[in-house]
């Protein structure tokens, strides 16, 4: 048989049986496990998914947050969409080379500009390559730890090989003259260069050797792109298309599979959530993001992921077998096995690996779906449930009774309007921690006294307030949160206001963003910070007092992140006239106090380093800075224990931005 | 029917316990204004001896070896029978896991009105009961002819119902005790204990508002820095924070120490009858209503984290 | 296994108590009721022994405000009957009038073991646990932490002061004084208590409640006042531990 007729026969078996392999391995990974998912819903908004495709998926948009490994990764997708053409060429060639062995693509296979970048693009996947390599092989960062590395290190060859084969084996049939538009492919000609000494049969063999590398690489790759983490490049286009559009800060209802809410089993996730584990890609920019991870390495969202999919694997096998024999082994238990409690029970839902994802991997609402189930199940830790208890009775975390909670107005004069029985224009939640907290009380009164100086007209709700629920949603509490909002609807229904306002960001985000208030007005919700803003702006509030120190800012996590509040809070410090230095981690990178997602309410453990004095420590590293900003009562009170616990009482100062305001008025 | 007051003594293990020289001092006050004595009664097996310290104008020693630990159908049955026979003005039981065990049973089958957690008894006929958590109390005439009590530390001092001299002791008959329904089959002891704290002259106590596990080491140093020892209420034994050898309270150790340091703790009524024999009590709290600072010599209204700090600095640099 | 628990509501002491006009009573108009701690400890245990040794538990309490809750979180933590004792609440009855009121539907229903939490911090006239016990002529043994039923018998844990435990055995039936139930009372969420309120029922039973000359009179309610008060160290918490160092020099600590 001529060699033009074995390379005819031998590409196709090898694509049908690669391509084979492909479907049969996708078939498994993702037909045979998403079916047993729960449905998704409808999707829509199809500009805003179209738009973000092109944005996240196509510029690579946060990608860039780590800078190098991003732009790295930049030229190897875009490099992976442009070479992909040279591999339908290989493809076509090899099936059409019995017939015409010299068989160019049309165009594809012409183009000068085309192969220009095709050329230039060779060099800047290499480059990004050998940079990758270098990383994993010998830098090592903390973000791998628990990572595939030996897969990567593979996947990473694999690239280079068929970089490096692709340039031999075109350098070579630009010497011999086989290649159309050969001048605008500088590199292959360098490389070709290599080989012009040597004879032409002997660069044609070694030609011929660098397409079967080429060709053989990408097909065993393809067979093993469903297995491990690169599946991603199959499933990042859905997932990043099918996002959550929701708001970050509204979580989904609860779902009552099997009789009871949250998830027990990996068959209760939605499919929807199935695809997002097997698009992680391992890159563990989240873990690097993580404070549970960073305080006590009790929970990575990245191995989260991974073990969820190695999970759904393992019950994909099972799930096969069931149809042809029996009931199949039961496997590991999903809440306890496969996900630890603690590791569930550690995240503070600060939303950092959410945000940080390239891929839009939504780990939040898992997490909070498997604690409704554990909730269900009374697997709570003792002080949780003490908190959960007092939640549920007096309607506070701290056990105190409900009439007590407005006792911090005693000492007003004049009294606050009680919005229960008078209308006013803004109807001030005033949260627990800022009602209750002996050593918070101090700033609400400040908090009224500004008010009070802008001339708003405001009032509370006294002892018809409750907790908004918040955390208790995010510790899994279905049951306890609709009993709370119940009862806080209730008696908002019965005020006369135009707009909420709040100190607490995590209140804010869930009256903002998870209150469902009777009748078809939706009230605004406006945030402390952003009120002041507004106030300062429009002169309703002036600030006389410049106060000139040098301050660093914490963006609270349900204000930031969760509601992309930013902004106000700065330009509020810079008219009181303070100069404002950033940490290293500010605004969407702002590190969690640790206190959120009902952590504070739940027992500590061991710790490494708590989030609070991490947060404090950087604050402290910056030169000159005495005082540390910010604007959630939960922050200031973690904080300031952290200043104590620390030792740094002589250092630095932790304020909450109303104090600043009042200084400045 | 006599105006005598009887005291069941409760004792463990060849260990008569502190509520019953209470409440011999209780019945003393009792009676005082009246003919009555003040009667103890003793049950047990080879453990007359134990009557030697009691201040009672008589003993009545009942001896039976199923008395030999405390079985609460075995008590009932004798004294049914002694109460019955003397007809006392009052009997006067502790209330704790002896005494609340036969109280019950003994007022349905004697027909006696029972008065329980009661703190005083006056020779005016009167008793005040402590409630809610001592919050609340109550007072009222003691039922006549004849009551039944359960007494809980309070007004009466333990060292009031010591004697010098030994009383008379008189043997009473058991009645049959076939057919009792429980029995004992062994003690539990308390985990070795590295230190027993109701013989420490320095104690430092956390309660609730240590708030957590680690917030412990701030009370440890503390005690190494002066030298004692680290003790807790029973919200944190409860939560495991404090082995069990380290609490003080009704259910666990009466302490006596030169100085007690009370961290965060409120002072309710099972902690605090384990403490009033401390020489000074020291209170940090920050409710200014807490009824530790009731029993307290000094007291701050100041939040413990602020304060150990600093007083652990300045006990250091004190001692050098 | 059969087993009854006792379950009444007492004033919640997190808020303010006060005394009513005729100053011999509480003012239960405003008082708070939440279920007595030791009871909420015996539902445990009582749920805690059906789950170990199988059979039915069933909850009674008296009628007071509040007690639908605790009966349905008891269901939902798999208690099998729910019985509201109507006509008789537990803020008005002496302990002895309730435990005569338990006394005819306990014999009823015939229970191997009856719980009650061990006492209750505004019980005047002492236990219901251990006044029914006299009146049902059954062995009763307190400040109970562990039950194991063996060959018929009951095992118990009984606590004693500095963490001495007596291990005792009991012939059933018998009422026990519950001081602790072997793991904390579980933590129910509030989805499964709304749940066992549709698929539960209460049933009720009317009692008229017999007043017993047993009960002590109470001729006055008040609130203790201090004899003494500490002497109140002031200043910042420097300055406090300065006063505080004084202080154990002076008595001879330091």
């Amino acid at each position: 048989m001529s060699y033009i007729l074995a390379k005819s026969l031998i590409v196709l078996v090898a694509l049908l049986i690669a391509v084979g392999v492909f479907c049969l391995r996708l078939y498994r990974r993702l037909w045979v496990n998403l079916r047993h998912g729960q449905p998704s819903g409808t999707f829509g908004q199809w500009g805003t998914r179209i738009q973000g495709l092109l944005k996240f998926v196509g510029a690579q948009f946060r990608l860039f947050r780590v800078l190098l490994p991003g732009t790295a990764h930049f030229f190897i997708f875009w490099g992976f969409l442009l070479l992909s053409l040279t591999i339908l060429q290989a493809i076509v060639e090899g099936l059409l080379s019995f017939r015409d062995p010299h068989f160019v693509l049309p165009i594809i296979g012409t183009l000068g500009p085309l192969a220009l970048l095709q050329d230039l693009f060779t060099v800047f996947v290499t480059a990004a390559v050998l940079y990758d390599l270098s990383v994993r092989l010998f830098v090592n960062p903390p973000r791998y730890e628990g990572s595939h590395n030996a897969q990567a290190a593979t996947v990473l060859g694999y690239i280079l090989t068929i970089m490096v084969s692709l340039s031999v084996m075109n350098g070579i049939r630009i010497n011999l003259g086989d290649l159309p538009a050969p001048s605008w492919r500088p590199v292959s000609t360098l490389v070709g260069g290599l080989f012009r000494g040597l004879d032409p049969q002997a660069q044609f063999t070694i030609g011929e050797v660098a397409y079967w590398i080429h060709l053989g690489v990408v097909l065993l790759f393809l067979t093993e792109l469903p297995e491990g983490k690169h599946f991603h490049v199959v499933t990042s286009i859905p997932a990043v298309l099918l996002r959550n559009l929701e708001p970050a800060g509204r979580l989904p209802a609860a779902s009552d599979l099997d009789g009871a809410p949250g998830i027990g089993a990996i068959e209760n996730f939605h499919w929807r959530a199935m695809l997002d584990f097997f698009t992680c890609t391992e890159c563990g920019r989240c873990q690097d993001v993580c404070p549970a991870f960073a305080s006590a390495h009790t929970l990575s969202p990245k191995l989260l992921m991974m073990s969820l999919r190695d999970h759904l694997k393992e019950r994909g096998r099972t799930w096969e077998k069931q149809t042809s024999s029996g009931t199949g082994e039961s496997t590991k238990v999903l809440l306890g096995d496969v996900v630890s409690e603690e590791a569930l029970w550690a995240c503070t839902t600060c939303y950092a690996c959410d945000q940080e994802c390239p891929l839009f991997i939504g780990h939040l609402p898992l997490i909070v779906n498997m604690r409704r189930r554990l909730v269900i199940d009374g697997r709570v830790d003792s002080e949780l449930q003490d908190a959960l208890a007092n939640l549920g009775r007096y309607g506070n975390s701290f056990g105190q009774s409900e009439r007590a909670r407005a006792r911090w107005t005693q000492t007003l004069d004049p009294k606050i309007k009680d919005a229960r029985r008078e209308p006013v224009e803004y109807l001030w939640f005033v949260g627990d921690y800022a009602s209750y907290s002996p050593a918070l009380t101090e700033i609400t009164l400040k908090t009224a006294q500004v008010f009070q100086k802008a001339g708003l007209d405001f009032g509370i709700l006294y002892e018809g307030e409750r907790n908004a629920g918040n955390d208790v949603r995010r510790a899994g509490e279905e049951g306890l949160y609709e009993m709370l909002a119940e009862k806080n609807v209730g008696v908002l229904s019965t005020c006369s206001f135009e707009k909420i306002i709040t100190t607490d960001p995590h209140s804010y985000n869930t009256l903002k963003n998870e209150y469902g208030f009777n009748g078809s007005s939706r009230h605004p919700v406006l945030h402390v910070a952003e009120l002041l803003d507004q106030l300062i702006a429009s002169g309703a509030l002036n600030l006389h007092n410049d106060l000139g120190s040098k301050v660093t800012y914490h963006d609270p996590c349900y204000l930031g992140r969760y509601n992309g509040i930013y902004d106000s809070p700065r330009r509020v410090i810079r008219a009181t006239g303070c100069n404002l230095v950033e940490m290293p981690r500010h605004g969407d990178r702002a590190a969690c106090c640790g206190a959120g997602g009902g952590r504070i309410w739940m027992k500590e453990g061991e710790m490494l380093e708590r989030p609070s004095e991490a947060r404090v420590r950087e604050a402290i590293s910056l030169d000159g800075v005495g005082t540390l900003v910010t604007t959630c009562p939960k922050d200031v009170s973690m904080f300031r224990d952290a200043v104590k616990t620390t030792g740094n009482e002589d250092r630095l100062v932790v304020r909450d931005l109303i104090e600043l305001v009042h200084a400045a008025l | 029917m006599s105006a005598d007051a009887y005291v069941v003594i409760e004792h463990l293990r060849g260990q008569v316990a502190d509520i019953s020289y209470v409440m011999l001092a209780a019945a003393r006050e009792l009676v005082r204004d009246s003919d009555g004595k003040v009667v103890a009664i003793l049950l047990g097996h080879k453990a007359r001896e134990l009557s030697t310290d009691l201040s009672a104008d008589e003993v009545l020693y009942v001896d039976h070896p199923d008395l030999k630990d405390f079985i609460p159908d075995a008590y009932q049955a004798v004294l049914v029978g002694l109460i019955k026979e003397h007809q006392p003005r009052a009997v006067l039981m502790g209330n704790t896991s002896i005494g609340a065990d036969i109280a019950g049973a003994l007022s349905v089958t004697l027909d006696l009105p029972l008065v329980s957690s009661c703190r005083q008894l006056t020779s005016d006929g009167k008793f005040v009961c402590q409630i809610c958590g001592g919050k609340i109390l109550a007072e009222g005439a003691l039922p006549e002819p004849a009551s039944l009590v359960t007494m809980t530390p309070g007004a009466h001092k333990a060292e009031n119902g010591r004697a010098t001299t030994p009383p008379t002791v008189t043997d009473a008959q058991a009645p049959s005790l076939e057919g009792l329904r429980t029995q004992l089959r062994k003690y539990i002891e308390p985990e070795a204990a590295d230190v027993d704290i109701s013989k420490e002259s320095l104690l430092i106590a956390v309660g609730r508002g240590i708030q957590n596990q680690d917030n412990i080491a701030l009370a440890e140093e503390l005690a190494k820095a002066m030298g004692g020892t680290v003790c807790g209420s029973r919200p944190v034994v409860d939560q495991g924070w404090l082995a069990t050898s380290r609490l003080v309270g009704k259910s666990g150790k009466h302490v006596k120490p030169k100085v007690y340091l009370a961290l965060g703790i409120s002072g309710a009524p099972e902690h605090a009858e384990a403490i009033v024999d401390s020489d000074v009590i020291i209170a940090v709290n920050t409710d200014p209503a807490a009824p530790i600072f009731d029993i307290a010599k000094y007291g701050a209204e100041v939040d413990m984290f602020d304060v150990l700090p600093p007083l652990t600095e300045q006990v250091k640099q004190a001692k050098g | 296994m059969n087993i009854a628990v006792l379950a009444k509501l007492v004033p919640d002491l997190v808020e303010e108590l006060s005394i009513d006009a005729s100053g011999a009573k509480l003012d239960t108009s405003f008082a708070r009721l939440i279920v007595n701690e030791f009871d909420d400890h015996a539902i445990e245990e009582g749920i805690l022994l059906k789950e170990r040794f199988g059979g039915q538990v069933t909850i009674l309490a008296p009628d007071d405000e509040g007690i639908d809750d605790v009966l349905f979180t008891a269901a939902a933590k798999g208690a099998n009957r729910l019985l509201k004792l109507k006509g008789i609440s537990a803020m008005e009855t002496s302990s002895h009038a309730l435990a005569r009121a338990y006394a005819d539907v306990v014999l009823e229903l015939k229970p191997d073991l009856v719980l009650a939490g061990v006492q209750a911090h505004n019980d005047l006239d002492g236990s219901v646990g251990s006044l029914l016990a006299g009146m049902l002529n059954l062995p009763y043994v307190g400040y109970v932490s562990g039950i194991s039923m063996q060959d018929g018998q009951a095992a118990l844990r009984k606590e004693y002061p500095a963490g001495l435990i007596a291990e005792l055995q009991v012939t059933p039936p018998a009422v026990l004084g519950i001081q602790a139930a072997e793991q904390p009372p579980r933590y129910v969420a509030v989805s499964k208590v709304r749940q066992a309120m549709k698929s539960s029922s209460i049933e009720e039973r009317t009692v008229a409640p017999t007043e017993s000359p047993a009960v002590p009179h109470i001729g006055r309610m008040f609130k203790p006042e201090a004899a003494q008060h500490a002497t109140m160290l002031a200043g910042a918490p420097d300055e406090i531990a300065e006063k505080l160092v004084k202080i154990f020099k002076e008595i001879g600590v330091i």
